[in-house]
Order: structure tokens, then sequence, then C-alpha cells
């Protein structure tokens, strides 16, 4: 997984409640079986006017200008900001990959849909908890500036803005050492192979109808 | 021992160890498999060099990119080249690591949160996961189920377990008796419209009450399968014996002694009776009338006598910008009667609403009536083969036939669009599924959520109307 240590970058104002999965990666693309090649589908019914399928060749398409991802000024942006409930319904992790893969490396919001929020911590992209006030502070930077950069120094917990303001942030801290380190949760797991093979005995014993064989 | 939710005897039964951070290793009793979000769960497996932890844990199916028409023909006559890749890529993978799978035009395939509790492979007490959001269904068992992402697919592979956080618990108590005519999707979506799509969030959401209580397994399966749509993970239900009868004889359920073991053991799965929850909300469900989605998120919904209501007497203005943007894709205008809204199609199926059940009602409003000339088609998809063929066992297909709606073979079909089963742009759809975001069933396709019943009713009238009178 992709570690997540210091990032900074320009954040792009997503001045929406609600964003859900079929946004951020319509269902067509889900199709593929790659993790990859999703980036150029991201927000794919605002981005783009006419619609697509995973064969259309997306660079003769025609780029909604009125949608905010197009404007040059965003082009770099690695900082997705936006409101309540980001990533609501479906389970599919290729919403984070695609996130990632166009470029961004955290979202911040107000809140999250508990799916996506721990899909992307599986992905190494951070999904940042900002009190609502905070996120209203962002918002007013973001709009009163042709950009608006900021670091994100997850060690430190901390945000700092390109006009000195900052802010603090709380994470879990077994998920900020997975981001920190890029562990493999997998292999994590697997060190408590005896663990996992003795509760499995006990509940062998105590609901046998669970193992069929 | 202090009183306990159910929610949280289900945790408890299935830590295998506990970190300082309050997070656990939780075990997998079933893992559920579908084609959209394994395959690179799978390929990480074989990437790593290492092989599911537990076989007959497993349990794989193909519902999400399937055709409705003409299944019989086999996965190489799947006409669109990357779904049949995929179809074929999870049979490719089931058959390589020794996974049990139904595949597409077995009797027993569909819909996968549809088979597993047909097959008895849901059962009270389990942990329960999916690569799916609407695995909250198996919530309606006592049993705890969620959702989750392409990762932990791999992670519960080869480790038959999750490292999660314990969730917040909220009871819903839904007082009845249910008025006549409103059914457990009109509850799921009144609640919904009550609590908001985030109302849920962190949640393990417990349903109770008399209007629960009073619910078939399949009611409380509709139910379930919405928390998500409440930004809940995981929707439960209590054990009773509704939950027993529905569970004895089928095929993967406790057989003999360990019949009578497992009841025993399911009985304990409720919550306590001075159990506390971290948030508790009562809900009169008397008040519930038939309900209609007019937006483009599951809380916008109103009963069928309602209005589509006005942004401009909304203060919170991301709130109002919500409504305008999604008045302005409906195609609606303020203060427009939810019964205006004329239809072009109309779908009765998914995960939500495809049981033998929801089709019987559907029917039953159809029964020697016509699909009303305005609406261009009207498709009844039943959630697995075995729904399928009590439904043809039942004459239900001829009613539907009979009254113009076209009768498929299963899967998730029009609910998502992955497959060729979709709304044109602009089109409005009297759906039973669970999702009304933009382009969901197809882009630019304008979706409204109601029950079967609802949706049968308004496919022959071309326009919402209230069931009840009908």
């Amino acid at each position: 997984m992709q570690q997540f240590i210091r990032e900074t970058g320009v954040v792009m104002p997503l001045d929406r409640a609600n964003v859900d999965t079929d946004q951020i990666i319509p269902k067509q693309y889900l199709k593929s079986i790659k993790r990859t090649g999703f980036g150029v589908n991201l927000f794919d019914d605002w981005r783009y006017l006419d619609p697509g399928e995973p064969d259309t060749d997306h660079s003769t398409r025609r780029i909604n200008p009125e949608f905010i991802l197009n404007e040059p000024r965003y082009r770099d942006a690695k900082i997705l900001l936006a409101r309540d409930n980001f990533g609501c319904g479906s389970s599919r992790e290729h919403a984070p990959w695609a996130i990632m893969e166009y470029g961004f490396r955290a979202v911040i919001a107000p809140s999250f849909a508990d799916i996506f929020f721990n899909n992307s911590f599986k992905n190494g992209l951070l999904p940042l908890v900002l009190d609502a006030a905070l996120v209203d502070a962002l918002f007013a930077r973001t709009q009163g500036a042709e950009t608006y950069a900021l670091t994100i120094d997850l060690a430190a917990q901390t945000l700092l803005g390109e006009d000195g303001w900052s802010a603090g942030f709380s994470i879990d801290p077994f998920r900020k050492t997975c981001l920190l380190e890029g562990l493999d949760e997998i292999g994590l797991t697997l060190k408590e192979a005896d663990a996992i093979r003795a509760y499995e005995s006990r509940r062998r014993a105590d609901a046998p109808w669970l193992f069929r064989e | 021992m202090a009183a306990r939710t159910l929610y949280e005897k289900l945790w408890d039964s299935h830590v295998v160890s506990t970190r300082d951070d309050g997070s656990a290793l939780l075990y997998i009793d079933r893992h559920l498999v579908h084609e959209v979000t394994s395959p690179q769960a799978f390929e990480g497996l074989t990437l790593a060099g290492r092989t599911p932890w537990r076989l007959d844990a497993n349990l794989a199916t193909v519902d999400h990119n399937v055709p409705t028409e003409n299944q019989s023909a086999g996965v190489d006559a799947i006409a669109d080249p990357t779904s049949r890749i995929q179809v074929k890529t999870l049979d490719a993978n089931c058959d390589a690591f020794g996974i049990t799978q139904f595949k597409m035009a077995d009797p027993r395939a569909g819909i996968v949160h549809v088979i597993g509790p047909e097959q008895g492979a849901t059962l009270p007490g389990m942990t329960v996961v999916c690569g799916d959001s609407h695995t909250s269904t198996h919530g309606a068992f006592g049993a705890l189920a969620h959702g989750i992402g392409t990762s932990e697919v791999e992670h519960v592979l080869a480790t038959q377990c999750l490292v999660t956080q314990k969730m917040k618990t909220m009871r819903i108590r839904i007082s009845g008796p249910l008025g006549f005519g409103v059914t457990a999707k009109d509850v799921i979506l009144y609640v919904i419209g009550q609590i908001g799509t985030a109302g849920g969030t962190g949640c393990a959401i417990e349903f109770a009450g008399e209007a629960i209580e009073s619910l078939s397994m399949e009611g409380r399966m509709t139910v379930c399968n919405m928390a998500i749509e409440a930004g809940a993970r995981a929707g439960l239900i209590a054990v009773d014996q509704t939950t027993i009868d529905y569970v004895q004889g089928r095929p993967y359920a406790p057989t003999g002694a360990d019949w009578a073991r497992a009841v025993a053991a399911w009985s304990e799965l409720h919550s306590d009776s001075d159990a506390h929850f971290d948030v508790d909300i009562a809900i009169d469900g008397t008040l519930i009338e038939p309900q209609v989605s007019w937006g483009t998120n599951p809380e916008m919904v109103t009963g069928v006598h309602g209005v589509v209501p006005d942004p401009a007497l909304i203060d919170d203005p991301t709130k109002r910008e919500g409504v305008e943007r999604a008045l302005k894709y409906m195609g609606l205008t303020a203060r427009q009667s939810i019964q205006s809204i004329q239809l072009d199609r109309v779908f009765i199926g998914s995960c939500t609403n495809s049981r033998i059940e929801d089709l019987r009602e559907a029917a039953r409003v159809v029964e020697g009536k016509r699909v009303a000339g305005s609406v261009r088609q009207a498709l009844v998809v039943p959630g697995s083969g075995l729904v399928k063929r009590e439904a043809e066992r039942e004459g239900l297909d001829q009613i539907f036939r009979a009254a113009g709606f076209e009768w498929r073979d299963p899967g998730c079909s029009m609910c998502l669009a992955m497959n060729a089963d979709r709304l044109g742009a602009g089109e409005h759809c009297a759906s039973t599924s669970n999702r009304n975001f933009e382009g969901r069933q197809g882009t630019g396709g304008r979706t409204h959520l109601v029950s079967p019943a609802m949706a049968a009713a308004a496919a022959i009238a071309g326009h919402f109307v209230d069931v009840r009178e009908w």
C-alpha cells in the first residue's frame, strides 16, 4: 500500500453533500477486473457531457467546462474538499482507486460514509474528518483565491495552509500507523494465525453447524 | 454480565483478539462472493502466494452483470465482452481455489443477498460479509452482516477475519400495526426520510417494535437491506419464531441434534431488556403511508399523497442546493404532486424486493389489468432461479406477461444497470430497488423508489397512484 506521510497540494472544493459512489465512479467501469484505469472516469457523469463506456476513447469525449475538476487551476489538485456524508452508497473500492489514480491523496469532509472511509485507508488515500466549521473555513479560503495549497502532516496530525491557517485533526492510531508505514494488513493479521485457529476450535465445539468440512 | 444489545452479543462471540485502541480481529463465519468486487482480491491473493483460509465459509455467485434474458445460452453468449470476462473470471477463480459457486443458469444462482438466506447459508448468530453494501440484508436473521471493499474481501479470503472497530448501537422502534397496504419497503423508506441518509453512520441499527415483529422474514430482509441507505453498515433484527421457521429445512441449515442445539443458541439473539443503546429512536408506524422517492438520494422521499418540496423554504444552504440540484436532475418542479409524475419504465426486482412475496404482492395488483400504453417497459426480474421457478409454479409469470410485463432471468439487472437493462436519459422509473442516485439505473435516468405493489399499480396507471385505493 502507498504510504501517506506528508502531502502538500492544491485543494479542490467540491461544494456538495452526499457525494455518492455512483458519482465517484459509475457502474459501467466496475466491469474491469483490474485495480487500475479508473482515474480517467472519476466523476464521469459530471465531468463529461457525453456518456462513456469502458471501451470509449475518453480523450475524445466532450468535457463539461462547468464542472470544477475541469478547471485548469485544479489540474494538479491533490486534496479534495467536500461536504457531509462523502462516499455514501456502495462498497465499491473502485471509488478510492479512481480518486487516488486521478491524483488526489486526501479527501477532507465533515463526515464520510463508513465503507468508503474504511476502503480509503486500505489504499493510502487519507479520508480526513474535520469539524464543519473548519471545513467552512477551508471552503472560504479556496473560494477567496485562485488556488489554495494545504500541507497535511499525518505524523503531526496537522494541517497548514499557504496563508498560515492551521488546524489539527484526529485519526485512529492503528490506521495512522498503517498509512505512515504503508503496511500490509493481511500480513499483520496472519501473524495472529494461532489465535484464529484457537478461536475456530472453540467455535467448532460451540456451533458445529457453521462448519461443513 | 451487564445487559447487552444484540450487536454486542454478536460482537463478543466473534472476537479473536483485541487491540489497545479498541479495534478487534473479528472472525467471519460466512463470506459471500460475486463477480464485481472479487477479481482484484483473488489476484492479490495469488500475487502474494496466499490461499483461502477456509473454503467452506465462502459461497459465490454471479449477479451484478449477468444478462436477464436467455441465461441458458451460457456465459459465452453474454453479449458485453467486459461483462463476459468478469463472469468468466469469477468462474475461473472459484474453480481454481475450490470455492463453491452457483454459476449462471444454475437454479440456485441469483442475487447474492437473495440466495444466501434462501439456501440457509445465512444463519442467526453468524458474521456475514460480502463485497457489496447491501450485505446488511442478512442482519434480518440476527446475524452481524455488512458490506466490505475489495481489500477486505482479500483479507477475509486470506485470514477469515477482519480488523474492525466496534460500531455504535442504534435502536429504531417502530410501533404498529402498519396500515392496510403498507409494506416493509414503505417502512424503511419512511425511516430513511426521518433520520436521513447519514442518520445511521457509524451505527449498527437494530429494528424493533410491533411493526417489525409483524413482518415476514422477507419483509425484514427488505428493511435491513436498506439500513445502508440510512448510513448504517449493518441492520439487525432479533431472532424469533418467524426466523427459526424460515431457516428450518433449508439446504445449509443445521439438522438433527445440531438443529436443536442451534435453536437453543439462537434464542439468546435479542437485546437484553435493559440494554443501553447509544441512540434510541421511536417511530409511530401507524402514520406510515405508501412512500415514493422524488429526489436523488433515498432520504428524498414522501408519502404517495405528498408533493415535491419547495427549495425556497429550506434555510440550510447546502441542503437547499442539494434539493435544487435534485429537482433539476429529476425534471420535477417545486410543489408538484407525487401522483402527477408520469412513468416511462417500471422495474420490479433487486436485492431489496425480488423475493417470492414481493412478486406475489405485485402480481395481485396487476392481475387482469394491462400496463399503461405510455409505459415503455415494465420488467419483473426474480431474485434467484428458485424464486423464478416458484413464481412460475404459482402462475405469477402468466399474470405478469398477460398484463404486459417482461418476465426475466434472475440478477441485479436495472437496480444498477451494469447489464443491458437500463433507463434512457430523462426517463422516469418506478423501481423497487434501493438507490435513486443520479445515473444509478442508467446515465440521466430518473429513479423513484417504491414498494412492489406501488410499482405494479404505477405500471398500470402510468403514473403514481395510492395502491390502497386500487
